[in-house]
């Protein structure tokens, strides 16, 4: 009896170890460091930002909540190495003709932003300044880059933090403009 | 050599002017009382950028530009909880480096209560079985005494005999 008892416990040291080894091998898998948006499923912040282009057109929260179907907001800067990478990307969305990017320019300086555009192509019809980087609090912005998929209403049904990849395109941004009603 | 070193110094000395000019760009603080709860509710917000730090011990961009937002709630009248709360709209209790407690938090709470239990637990059901065990001084039944044999006499005359071999007697 007790050396049944003794030889069960043996087992235990192994039993921690699948434990451990379990909760480790879940833990990998997750991605501690993206932040769990607060903003999802709710109205766009109230702001209003000038054009960083000469004869463009701003962005402000009017914009988003005029019903005009669901849109894509990408906040990007210059200096942002990874916002290179996606543009491309950006520029295919674009070039589908069915859907339709805006952007918020975080904390640039406009000339450097403008020759950025100049350089990789600019799909966005709007582009808002956030020179202070305080619409970009509002907005829960924590790093660039950062892509939001916002309905015809206003309300941000999605948020994508990092440089888009192609896959993240199609399972993620994609879908949420169609569920979106696009 | 020396025309070197001068240069050097005016070098070095014209760093440290472009390392204060740095530091300089921290905005200028509030008034003490009100800097004083502005540094607490700093200290209470979690950096998104670095993680693991809070906005008051963090170099990153975000994170002065958040202790300026800080500190611009406080001097228009917020509390600190308006101020954390006002955090926590745009970016989720995850800013918090004191979270609530909620459904979703629960398990992290009760995390430490829980292996406190077990552990104890374990001591106890442990406790019991060596209770519960073999009193010491119980003599020995015949078949621990032949492996006592065994093990004496191994330890004294080298290898054991093969079993079934007449004992060496003793």
């Amino acid at each position: 009896m007790a050396a049944t008892a003794r030889r069960l416990g043996a087992l235990i040291p192994l039993g921690i170890f699948l434990a451990l080894a379990l909760a480790l091998a879940v833990g990998m898998r997750l991605d501690l460091t993206t932040i769990p948006s607060a903003l999802i499923g709710k109205p766009v912040p109230d702001f209003a930002l000038p054009p960083l282009l000469e004869g463009g057109q701003g962005l402000s929260a009017a914009d988003l909540r005029g019903g005009g179907g669901p849109v894509l907001v990408n906040v990007f800067a210059s200096w942002c190495i990874p916002c290179r990478e996606e543009q491309p990307m950006l520029m295919d969305l674009a070039r589908r003709g069915d859907v339709t990017l805006y952007a918020i320019n975080y904390k640039d300086r406009p000339q450097a932003a403008r020759q950025f555009l100049a350089e990789l192509g600019n799909p966005f019809t709007r582009i808002g300044a956030d020179r202070a980087g305080r619409v970009a609090i509002d907005w829960g912005v924590y790093g660039v880059p950062e892509t939001y998929v916002v309905d015809g209403k206003g309300k941000i049904v999605l948020k994508h933090v990092g440089p888009l990849t192609p896959q993240a395109i199609a399972d993620e941004i994609l879908p949420a403009l169609r569920g979106a009603g696009r | 050599m020396s025309r070197l070193a001068r240069a050097l110094t005016v070098l070095l000395l014209l760093c440290a002017g472009v390392a204060r000019a740095d530091i300089a760009v921290e905005p200028t603080p509030l008034p003490p009382t009100q800097e004083a709860r502005a540094q607490r509710v700093m200290h209470s917000l979690r950096c998104l950028v670095c993680q693991n730090e809070s906005i008051a011990d963090s170099n990153a961009d975000l994170a002065r530009d958040l202790r300026q937002v800080v500190r611009e709630r406080i001097a228009a009248g917020d509390s600190n909880d308006q101020v954390r709360a006002y955090m926590v709209q745009r970016y989720g209790d995850w800013v918090l480096l004191d979270p609530p407690f909620k459904p979703s938090t629960a398990l992290l709470w009760l995390s430490p209560l829980i292996v406190f239990l077990a552990g104890g637990g374990a001591l106890l059901l442990y406790r019991r079985g060596r209770r519960a065990g073999v009193p010491e001084g119980a003599p020995l039944d015949a078949d621990e005494r032949r492996l006592l044999a065994e093990a004496l006499a191994e330890s004294d005359n080298g290898p054991a005999p093969p079993a079934g071999a007449p004992d060496p007697g003793r």
